[in-house]
Order: structure tokens, then C-alpha cells, then sequence
């Protein structure tokens, strides 16, 4: 551990904050039909949306207008995504295929599809040997904005119905995504890929550089345009690298400076929004003690991995190697990590990138000590309410909010009630289920992929394959699948044979079925119940808070939530953990 | 102008007596207990209680496996000894034993409640009215029946004709009789009680079947108990808990297979029924039945759980003035005469005016004249006419020798002296509106045409009604005093007796648009009132208390009915009513807490060998064994053990329910959660660890 790493973290945090509070109250002003500096600018653009896409934006939704819109929108954007990957060739007319690539086999592409429609941007495929420039900029670039306004849609839709006041409706679909996308995904990402450009990284159309390197052997270099597919990965917590190497590849994330830039960009919605929660729901105070449990909850993740990796393996203190930090060198376990980020900047990203349902990453998580590398594991398994995925983050620890105000309810002896609503059996039925769906499909995924021998071929393909390592991959390809966060543990694949133009390489069906159905359920049945929450909540009288009332603006209620959150995720994934990176933190032993 | 103080002191509220708790170890409620347990395992039962029912069927698979191997099969799942199979399969049977035993018990001692009622639905035969006999359990609404002196009152219904003192001591509990009279407020009259003096006719508003002591039987036997809003909610919760559980446990095993690690059915089995939350969902039921019996030993008849529920919730209580706040009348405080009349002629004319009113402010009247020295007259020797008080005069008094002593409201006296030919002195005005301004009524005294001076009536509050508001307030109920007085008379009382608000002038309809305002704010309203008037507000109102001694259409519009007619008794309905909550949220927080510790008990036991790096070694993993139980299976068998007698170790405290202070919300969700989320974080690793030392270091597991 290094004063430099310490002072990373923590002005990360404070710009983090400072940055979020402009941005919540500017978010809150887009959803409530606020003014801001972007109107003149934008409203053209957005009429001239919602005339090519034939809707009224002033249509007011009820929950199940809402969620029809959101799930045919979805449903044609899967179909549209998976018709451009597997029409690669077709497409090469447009002078965006320069490299040749033929489409990836219909199971990868059926994954890949359903990973980038979920905001998920699980891959299991290398970006520079599978796609066309073409597939990545108009097939995942696209969801990459849709997804996550998607996401952000339906946490809005969940604030309306917790704030309003009178009726059914929780706003309409059509007018938040497009609103997302205009105000907010679209400014902040072309600003952050000039941003990008300017440190170095490339964009462009060219084709892969053949050189000599000065070892005299040919490398090839991947090109492509680059910066502007990094900056919606990270703002939009999807995380799909546009190389295999993700934003470790210096053409991702050149710098320094951009590795702290893009941790910003990941955690700057899911930060913001729940401040425009406060603003929204007219009590800012409720929005700083979601802020507070969000960030109590990542300063711990934040804290234990760092400590974990800067004190190193347990494998390199058992062959006497010097993990101490000198000068020249950070100490600890610098396997799998790029020298420019150092440890506190490869495991604060990782942090960043597991806690959001973004998934990229700049190291290797697999190459993390057992108790650091079971960290992203933990955050993983607390559904993605530390911050989370932009939208998906809110509207989850919200479920978490309401489940947290009925146990404490009770314990106040008053029929438990959320900023004035009567949180009753139906709430609790939805939110109960909401809440259940993530872990049991990671659960229910995992033990069919550790059962099954169709599945075996995906983990055999790792040396340690057979051992903890191996279980801990599985677990968090599955885990990471059912949280629509993307980021892998490595070894475990569905994908074999990527080399060359992909020709002759094959898919894992089973494993690419799995992992794709697990992502689709994952995403869109909580989303439908958090909309029946919503849905269920906007029709309640608000009553006015007395002394009787739990306050859920207080410290209190920040330990009560963290205590929910941290039993629910723990008491569902303890006894995997266990067998996975919890075994790997307690020994030294190299298993074969 | 001397100011006499001393008014009657008002009797002070009497304390709510309380039914004594019947002792849960009386031998036959102990007897009946434990059969119906075992009764109670019947699964069609059993099925009304996910949590339990899994236990259940967990229970019947293990004793399955326990039999095959007892006839030379094999363990399902892994190579355990028939000992270990049959001491799960026999403790998780104890585990669903003692949660019907807790139901039981809450049962048992709501039918010894009951039975004490019913013992006095003697069978009586009636006499209705044109002469003929009825049996009472015949009877039918709109039946009228004669009673008279030393009968029982053969069902509910309401006095028609006669007045009567009858001992409702059956159902009250209180021995002095009470007036029921035909007319006014006090005219209900209530089925087992019986008529002490003279003759009533009831109208029989009842249907058989239904009278107030059939339903309060029902009610404390648990008979007519349905779930309430919250009880379900809850319901769903730990039914969804308990979903995730068997996951968690059903994934178990493909994942251990992986690390080469095979799990038993019965040590999976085992540990899904430790996970699950048994606790609370063993003491869930008996929680409510409980909350019940507690109500009804206050003497408060609910004809709802979800009412008792709703108590727990109240914003507002809205309370009348007259007989709630302040003791039921006016009384006389202060004579103030007009100039050139002493203090001791106001207070002779004044006594005489007053003796043959009989209402409490006449008499009031009479004895703070005594203080004057003015001895008592009797109506008889001065040969007086009474004029008694009508609506158009506004007045009441005597004519004696000939001259007329009135005393009335001020403007009504002040015609009376005018049309006499006099005139109201100038000082009469001011004193009056005074008078009116600080909240107590004036009756001005004439003779004649001369108006001689003013008698200052005043509202006497109860004693001891500041504390109780204070109370209130601190449990965050606000409370609304109800008065047909004037705003500025209203305003010195809620003042002097503390309430937080007031609504003057008040009509039926103001009230019942008062509550309807409330709620639409979203507060929840509770109600006390005996008047027929008050009928439409109780009815609104989300808790509607109806005094006992209160019209039968007052008990009938609201949701409770106070046996002691005690107004302020709300504070211990909603106290009982937020301890049912409390109780459940609490010994849920308990119940999750400690699945940790099973955690920690049973989760090394079963990979204490896995990737363990030579044979017959242990693994990693074993260093979790935190609390270094003896072997595997004593590590089960203690967690399965602590799992189950947790339950009967915690009846107690569901019986009697987690007690209630009024600290404020924040507080009081610290203090649950240091006792039962932090304490239900360690008590099980000491039980378990204890429970160890028993099994593996004594019986040798």
C-alpha cells in the first residue's frame, strides 16, 4: 500500500461526489420536464425521434403500458442485433470489414446478442478477431445507448411511482429513452471520446497495422474506431471492450489520467441518479442515504481488495517473494496487472467495474489474490446495488429500500411505510421476487453448468480447470451473466478457435445458451417487477411522516439497509464463495 | 369580588383494570397443549405454513431414510450412520412439534378465556313482549322482549321502555351495576347481563348467534381469526426466504460434487431447515392469537385483527370533549354579582333559582352557594314553582312570593329583565363575554327585572389527561378534541387539557368531514365516542372505539368496543397493536440474524475434508469451524437442536409480546436492532456452541 494509492481512492471518491451532485440535479430537471442549457439544442432532434418512431410522447403510461413498450423496444433491438452479427459479410460494401471477418457461429451470436441488448456486454469473443467495424459501431454501439437508457428508464419509472402524488402513470417509455439518450448519453460521450482521443487512444477505419517489432518478429496491430465506442462502454456501464484485452489495451485506456477518467464515467450515472432520486422524490435527504449506503458498502470493497492485493498471494509468500513495497516498486501481487494503473488503480477499476453492472476491466481478475479476487465476487453477489448499472443500480437498491423499511417497519410497530406509502402485501410480493431473481438465477445457472457435462468443455479449457479456480470461474461467469455485468474471471468460454478471419471456429452451445438465457431472465424479469412496484406504489395515498414514522433519512436506516443487503447477498452466495475464492484466500496450495 | 376555587374535585380516570393473564401452566391448558401439537402435524395443517411445512416434509424424508437404513438400505446421498439420520429426522419433528405447541398454548389460553365466558351464556328462556317464551338462542332481530328484576337479559339490544340497573360485571368485569334506560345515550343493553331493579323492554337487534359474548368467544378461541395485512406480507416474505433457501441447499450439492465433496440428503436437509426461518415462522400465528387475548384482557372487545393492526398505525385520535377531556358537566366556580348587590344575595338568589334543577351544573350551584353560608331551602316549605328550562326560554327557576328568580343565557335573561320593564346594567356585557373568552359558560340570575349577577360555570378537566396527551404525542398520535362549544372556548381547553387541536362548533357532519379531511391527507384516524351522533364518525374513522355504556348504534358503527368505556384506553390498544408488529418484525430480525452462526456451524462440518491436500486430512475450509465444534455431525446435530429449541425458548416472548416504548421511531428501531439483529448475530454461535459441549463432549457425537 502506497500514500499514492490512499490518495487516489479517496479523490476519486470526492470528485466522484462533487461531479454527481450537477449531474443528479440536471438528470432530475431531464425527467421532470425541467429546463436546461440543452434544450434549444435538442429539442428538434427529439421531435424529429418520436415522428421516425410513431409514438406520443405525451401519451402518460400506466406500469403495463410502460413495460410493453420497454419489452417490444428490447425485443426488436435483439432482433436487430443479432441480424447485423450474423450478416457481417454482408456489410463489408460499406468499407467497414477491412479485415474480412466472417460473422461468429449462431450460439456466440446468440450470446453476444443477448449480452449487448441486457447491457450486459458479456464476451466470448475478442472484439479485434471477430467483429467488423461495422458490427461494433451500428450492432453494439447502438445498445450500448439503448440498453443503458433502458435501464434508466425504468429507474425513472420507479422514482415517478414512489413520488407521485395521484393516478397510475409512470411517465411514458418512449419519451425517457429518448430523452437519455439526447441529454445525457449522448453529450458526455462525445465530449469523453475527444477526451480519449486527446490522451492517445485511436480512431479510425484503417486497416490492422503489419510491423517489425524491435525483436524482429511481425506484429499485427488492431485498429479501429476506438474512443468512441470506450466512452459509451464506461458511461453506460456496459463494458464491452472493443479489443479483447478490454481497458487494459492501451488503446482503451492509454493513460493514467484515462483510468481514473473512465472509473468517473462508469460511476457518474448511477451517482447522479441518485441524487436526481432525492431531488425527485422531494427530500434530498432520502437520496444522500442511499449515497451514503452505496458508498460505505464500495469504500469497504474498495479497502479489503486493496489491502488483499498489496499484501500479495499466498503462493508468493509461500515461495519467499518480496511483496513489500520499495522504491521502484508497488510490492503485493502485481500479476495481471498493467504497470501504468499500479495496484490501487487496477483494483479501484475492478471495484468500479464489479460494483456497476459495467464489467470492463484493465486487469486480470483471475490474477487477484483469493480474498481480492473475492471481493468483486461479494459485489457481484449483492445484485448490483453498490451504485450498479446506470438505472439498474437505483431501481435495485430501491427493492432493497422497500425490503429494508418492511423489516424495520414492523420493528417500529407501524404498518411500514416508504417517504409516505403504505408498504403492504403486494409490495412485498413483488420485491421479494424482484430481489430473488438475480441470485437464483446465478445459483440455478452455476449448478447446471458445474452439473452438466455439456458445460465441462468450457471449464476444461483452463489448466487449473478442475480446481477451486475453476469453480470460482464458473461461478462468476454465471454470477457476472445474471447481474448483466460482463466482466469474467477468465478461463471459462463459450467461444473456441477465434483465430484468423473466424472461420472454422466453433461455439459452445450449451454454455452460450445458458449464459444468454441467464442474462435475458436476469435483466427483464426484475425490470417487470420493479415497474409493478412502481406501478403498484403510484396509485397509494402519501401519508404525511410523524413521530411514529421510521425515518429512512437517517444513519440508522443506512445500517439497517447495509445489514439487509449484506445478509441477503451473503447468506445466498456463502456457501459458493466457499468452495470458490474463499478456499483459494485460505491456502497456499496450488491445486492441478 | 372573591373568587371561591373550590369546585368538587373531579373523581380521577379510573385505571384501566386488567383481566389477570391466564397462566400458561395450568395443567390442563398444558394437556390439551401437547395433543394438539402432535394433532397439529397433520399436513393439511400444516400446508397453511410454508416455513413449517418444509420442515415438515424434511422431517418425513429423513425418517424415510432412517427406516431404509434401519432395514439395510443405504443413507440417500452419502454414507451416514442410521444414529445421525434418526436424530435429525426426530429433532426436526420437535421442530414442527414445539411450533404447533407455541400456536397451542396461545390457544389454550384464549379457550380458558373463552370458557369463563361462556359459562355465564346460561340458557334463558324470554318473555316477549305480548306474554309468550322464546328460548334465547331463538331469538331474532327485532324481538322484543320484558325483563325484569333479577332476570338475564336474554340478548343485545337496545332499552325501548322503563329504566333499569343491571350488573354487567359478566362482561366487564366491574362489580358496581349501571343505569340502562330507554332514549339517550345510555340504552344498549348487552346479552348475560343481568337486570338488578325494576322492568325494561329490549329490542332485540341480534341475530342468534351472533350476540357481543358469542363473537368475543370466537374471537379469543381464534376461531374467527384471520390473517392481518401485515401477518401476510410477512407471510410472503418468509415464504419467499425460505424459496431462496432451497436453492441455496438444492445448488449445494452439484457445487460440492465439484470439489469432490458429497453431501447427505439429511445433512442438506438439515441445513436447509437451520437456513430457513423457522422461528418466526413457527411463532407467527400464536404472536396474533396472543395480541388478541392481550386486548381482550384490557376489556377491549375487537371485532377485527386487522383493526387492532390498524391501531398500531393511528395519526390522529380525535377525542369528544365533554366526558373524555373534561368530566362530564359544567360546575358552577364563581359568583360575580352586579353592582349594588353583595356577593351572599347573588348567591341566595342564585341557590333558589337552582333547587329544583336537578341537572349537575343546578346542584353544582346549590353547593357552591353552601359556601356562602346560605343554608338549604326546600322547595315544599316556601310553597315554589318550579319553571323548568324549554328550548324557547332558554331559562329555568322558581316563582316564589311572587317573585320570579330566573337563571339563563345572557341574552336570554336580558329579555326576560326587559320584557319585566327593567334594564341589564352596563357591567353585564363585558362580564359576560369574559366569561366566554376564558372558556366557561356565564348564566346570568334575575330577579324579577333586575338582573342581580352572573354565575361563572366552568369546564373541569380530568386529571391526569396532560400526561396521557403527552403519551400520545410520544408515540407520534396527534390528538383532535371535539366540542359543540364556541371557538374561543374550545381554543382555552385544548390549552388547559393539552391536546394539539380542536374542532369547535362541531356537528355530525363537521366531524365525519374531519376524518374524511385526515385521511385524504393520508393519516390514519381512531375514534372514541358512545352517541348515537357519533355512529357516522366511528364508522369512517379507521379505528372506531365505541364506549360499552354507548348507544347500540355507536357499537355497532365502530370496530371496537370498550368494555371499561374509558376513552383514553386507545393508548393501550395501539400499544397492543404496535407490540404485534414489533413482536413479528423482531423475532424475524432474530430468526435471519442467526444464519450465520448456522452458517458457521454447518457449512465447515460438511467441506471440512474438501481440497484438503493429503488424504484423511482437512481441508482449508475447516478454519471456519470458529466455535471448534467436536466432529461434523455434533456440529449438525447442535445447529439443528438450538434451531429448535429456540422456538418453546421464545413463546414467552411471543405470548406476551416485545414491549412497546414510546421513544420515538429511530430509537426504538436502534434498540430492536442492537437486541434482536445484533443479539440474534451471537446468541445462536454461544446456544450452539453450548449445545455442542452436550452432544459431543458428553453423549459423544
Amino acid at each position: 500500500m502506497t500514500f499514492t494509492g490512499w490518495l487516489t481512492i479517496f479523490a476519486f471518491v470526492v470528485v466522484l461526489t462533487a461531479l454527481a451532485i450537477p449531474l443528479g440535479s440536471y438528470m432530475a430537471a431531464v425527467y421532470t420536464g425541467g429546463r436546461t442549457f440543452m434544450d434549444p439544442l435538442l429539442r428538434v432532434p427529439e421531435r424529429f425521434l418520436y415522428r421516425v418512431m410513431r409514438v406520443d410522447p405525451t401519451v402518460e403510461q400506466d406500469w403495463k403500458a410502460y413495460a410493453k413498450s420497454l419489452i417490444v423496444f428490447s425485443l426488436a433491438g435483439w432482433l436487430l442485433l443479432y441480424f447485423i452479427l450474423r450478416t457481417q459479410n454482408l456489410w463489408s460494401f460499406t468499407g467497414l470489414n477491412p479485415m474480412g471477418f466472417h460473422s461468429a457461429p449462431w450460439n456466440v451470436t446468440f450470446n453476444t446478442t443477448s449480452s449487448f441488448v441486457t447491457n450486459t456486454n458479456w464476451q466470448y469473443y475478442g472484439g479485434e478477431t471477430t467483429m467488423s467495424y461495422f458490427s461494433q459501431m451500428a450492432g453494439l454501439t447502438v445498445q450500448n445507448f439503448v440498453s443503458a437508457a433502458v435501464g434508466i428508464a425504468v429507474a425513472v419509472a420507479l422514482i415517478r411511482g414512489i413520488a407521485s402524488r395521484s393516478g397510475h402513470s409512470i411517465g411514458n417509455f418512449w419519451q425517457d429513452v429518448a430523452r437519455t439518450v439526447l441529454w445525457v448519453l449522448l453529450p458526455i460521450s462525445f465530449v469523453s471520446a475527444l477526451v480519449l482521443v486527446f490522451q492517445g487512444s485511436i480512431q479510425n477505419f484503417s486497416h490492422y497495422l503489419s510491423l517489425t517489432t524491435i525483436t524482429h518478429l511481425p506484429q499485427q496491430i488492431a485498429m479501429g474506431p476506438v474512443a468512441s465506442q470506450e466512452a459509451i462502454k464506461m458511461l453506460g456501464t456496459n463494458g464491452g471492450g472493443f479489443f479483447n484485452a478490454n481497458s487494459a489495451h492501451p488503446f482503451e485506456n492509454p493513460t493514467g489520467f484515462t483510468n481514473l477518467y473512465e472509473m468517473l464515467l462508469v460511476l457518474a450515472i448511477p451517482a447522479a441518479l441518485v441524487f436526481a432520486y432525492g431531488r425527485m422524490v422531494g427530500n434530498r435527504r432520502q437520496g444522500h442515504a442511499i449515497y451514503a449506503t452505496m458508498m460505505v458498502m464500495f469504500l469497504g470493497a474498495v479497502i479489503v481488495c486493496y489491502v488483499a492485493e498489496a499484501h500479495g498471494s499466498p503462493a508468493q509468500h509461500a515461495a519467499g517473494l518480496h511483496t513489500a513495497v520499495v522504491s521502484g516498486s508497488s510490492g503485493g501481487n502485481m500479476e495481471g496487472k498493467e504497470q501504468r494503473f499500479g495496484i490501487a488503480g487496477s483494483e479501484l477499476f475492478d471495484v468500479v467495474t464489479t460494483v456497476t453492472s459495467c464489467g470492463a476491466v484493465n486487469s486480470a481478475i483471475e490474477s487477484f489474490t483469493g480474498i481480492g479476487g473475492a471481493v468483486p465476487l461479494a459485489n457481484l453477489s449483492a445484485s448490483e446495488v453498490i451504485f450498479g448499472g446506470v438505472g439498474t443500480g437505483l431501481y435495485s437498491i430501491l427493492l432493497y429500500v422497500l425490503l429494508a423499511v418492511f423489516i424495520g417497519g414492523l420493528m417500529v410497530g407501524r404498518t411500514p411505510e416508504y417517504i409516505g406509502k403504505k408498504i403492504e402485501a403486494r409490495e412485498i410480493k413483488l420485491v421479494s421476487l424482484g430481489i430473488l431473481i438475480t441470485p437464483l438465477a446465478a445459483l440455478f445457472a452455476t449448478a447446471l453448468a458445474t452439473a452438466s457435462s455439456a458445460a465441462r468443455a468450457s471449464i476444461d479449457t483452463a489448466i487449473t480447470g478442475g480446481g477451486p479456480q475453476g469453480f470460482s470461474e464458473t461461478l462468476y461467469a454465471y454470477l457476472s451473466e445474471a447481474n448483466n455485468n460482463g466482466s469474467a474471471f477468465a478461463g471459462y468460454t463459450g467461444y473456441a478457435g477465434t483465430f484468423g478471419n473466424g472461420a472454422g471456429s466453433h461455439g459452445f452451445t450449451f454454455t452460450d445458451l445458458l449464459g444468454g438465457f441467464t442474462m435475458v431472465f436476469a435483466r427483464f424479469a426484475p425490470i417487470l417487477f420493479a415497474l409493478a412496484v412502481a406501478g403498484s406504489l403510484a396509485g397509494k395515498r402519501i401519508s404525511p411522516p410523524g413521530l411514529g414514522t421510521m425515518r429512512t433519512d437517517n444513519g440508522t436506516f443506512v445500517v439497517l439497509l447495509i445489514g439487509v443487503i449484506v445478509l441477503v447477498g451473503a447468506l445466498t452466495f456463502f456457501p459458493a464463495l466457499l468452495l470458490g475464492p474463499i478456499v483459494q484466500g485460505l491456502t497456499g496450495h496450488l491445486y492441478g | 369580588m372573591a373568587t371561591v376555587t373550590s369546585a368538587p374535585t373531579p373523581a380521577p380516570p379510573a385505571q384501566p383494570q386488567e383481566r389477570r393473564a391466564i397462566s400458561l401452566f395450568r395443567r390442563d391448558i398444558v394437556v390439551r397443549a401437547l395433543i394438539d401439537s402432535v394433532i397439529k402435524l397433520d399436513p393439511r395443517v400444516q400446508i397453511r405454513n410454508p416455513v413449517m411445512f418444509v420442515v415438515e416434509v424434511g422431517a418425513a424424508i429423513t425418517t424415510f431414510t432412517w427406516l431404509k437404513q434401519v432395514f439395510g438400505g443405504q443413507a440417500l446421498g452419502g454414507y451416514d450412520p442410521a444414529w445421525y439420520t434418526f436424530v435429525i429426522s426426530a429433532w426436526l419433528w420437535l421442530t414442527v412439534i414445539f411450533a404447533n405447541m407455541a400456536e397451542a398454548f396461545a390457544e389454550g389460553r384464549g379457550r380458558a378465556q373463552a370458557d369463563t365466558l361462556r359459562s355465564m351464556r346460561q340458557e334463558t328462556v324470554a318473555t316477549m313482549l305480548d306474554g309468550s317464551t322464546k328460548r334465547a338462542n331463538e331469538l331474532i332481530r327485532g324481538d322484543q322482549v320484558v325483563v325484569v328484576a333479577g332476570e338475564l337479559i336474554p340478548g343485545d339490544g337496545t332499552v325501548i321502555e322503563g329504566i333499569a340497573s343491571v350488573d354487567e360485571s359478566a362482561i366487564t368485569g366491574e362489580s358496581a351495576p349501571v343505569i340502562r334506560e330507554s332514549g339517550g345515550d345510555r340504552s344498549a343493553v348487552t346479552g348475560g347481563t343481568r337486570v338488578l331493579s325494576d322492568r325494561i323492554v329490549v329490542d332485540i337487534s341480534q341475530e342468534p348467534g351472533h350476540s357481543f359474548l358469542d363473537r368475543m368467544i370466537a374471537l379469543v378461541e381464534g376461531a374467527a381469526r384471520r390473517k392481518t395485512p401485515n401477518e401476510i406480507a410477512l407471510g410472503i416474505l418468509l415464504a419467499g426466504l425460505t424459496l431462496i433457501f432451497m436453492i441455496v441447499v438444492a445448488t449445494l450439492r452439484p457445487f460440492g460434487l465439484f470439489a469432490h465433496t458429497v453431501i447427505s440428503e439429511t445433512t442438506l436437509i438439515s441445513l436447509l431447515v437451520a437456513l430457513i426461518p423457522t422461528t418466526i415462522g413457527a411463532l407467527l400465528s400464536a404472536i396474533g392469537i396472543a395480541g388478541m387475548d392481550r386486548l381482550v384482557r384490557r376489556n377491549v372487545l375487537a371485532l377485527s385483527g386487522r383493526a387492532v393492526e390498524a391501531s398500531g398505525d393511528v395519526d390522529v385520535l380525535l377525542l369528544d370533549k365533554t366526558g373524555t377531556i373534561t368530566i362530564g358537566n359544567r360546575l358552577a366556580a364563581e359568583f360575580i354579582p352586579m353592582p349594588g348587590v353583595s356577593e351572599a344575595e347573588l348567591a341566595e338568589v342564585a341557590q333558589l333559582a337552582s333547587l329544583a334543577d336537578e341537572t349537575p351544573e343546578g346542584r353544582s350551584i346549590v353547593v357552591l352557594a353552601k359556601q356562602y353560608g346560605i343554608r338549604e331551602h326546600d322547595m315544599a316549605e316556601l310553597h315554589a314553582q318550579f319553571v323548568p328550562f324549554t328550548a324557547q326560554t332558554r331559562m329555568s327557576g322558581v316563582d316564589v312570593d311572587g317573585r320570579r328568580l330566573r337563571k339563563g343565557a345572557g341574552d336570554a335573561v336580558i329579555k326576560f329583565v326587559t320584557e319585566a320593564g327593567g334594564r341589564p346594567p352596563a357591567d353585564l356585557q363585558p362580564v359576560l363575554d369574559r366569561i366566554g373568552r376564558e372558556g366557561g359558560t356565564p348564566l346570568a340570575v334575575a330577579r324579577d327585572s333586575q338582573v342581580v349577577g352572573v354565575i361563572y360555570l366552568k369546564d373541569t378537566i380530568k386529571e391526569g389527561m396532560r400526561e396521557r396527551f403527552d403519551q400520545l404525542r410520544a408515540m407520534g398520535i396527534r390528538t383532535i378534541m371535539i366540542t359543540g362549544d364556541n371557538r374561543l372556548t374550545a381554543a382555552k381547553i385544548a390549552e388547559e387539557s393539552g391536546v394539539d387541536d380542536f374542532l369547535a362548533e362541531a356537528t355530525p357532519e363537521a366531524k365525519l368531514a374531519l376524518i374524511k379531511d385526515q385521511q385524504a391527507q393520508g393519516r390514519m384516524v381512531a375514534m372514541t365516542g358512545d352517541g348515537t351522533n357519533d355512529a357516522p364518525a366511528l364508522a369512517q374513522a379507521d379505528v372506531g372505539v365505541a364506549m360499552n355504556t354507548g348507544t347500540q348504534a355507536a357499537r355497532e358503527a365502530g370496530n371496537m368496543v370498550d368494555l371499561d368505556s374509558n376513552p383514553t384506553k386507545l393508548i393501550e390498544i395501539v400499544e397492543v397493536g404496535k407490540q404485534l408488529l414489533i413482536t413479528r418484525g423482531a423475532l424475524t430480525t432474530f430468526s435471519i440474524a442467526n444464519d450465520v452462526a448456522k452458517y458457521f456451524a454447518i457449512l465447515p462440518a460438511i467441506f471440512v475434508t474438501t481440497w484438503a491436500y493429503t488424504h484423511h486430512g482437512k481441508g482449508p475450509l475447516n478454519v471456519l469451524n470458529v466455535m471448534s465444534l467436536g466432529t461434523p455431525r455434533s456440529a449438525v446435530i447442535s445447529a439443528i437442536v438450538f434451531n429448535a429449541i429456540v422456538i418453546p425458548a421464545l413463546i414467552p416472548i411471543s405470548l406476551k409480546g416485545v414491549r412497546y416504548r414510546a421513544i420515538g421511531a429511530s430509537a426504538l428501531l436502534r434498540r430492536n436492532l442492537w437486541i434482536y439483529g445484533v443479539g440474534g448475530l451471537i446468541a445462536p454461535f454461544v446456544g450452539i456452541k453450548l449445545i455442542d459441549l452436550i452432544v459431543h463432549n458428553i453423549l459423544g457425537a
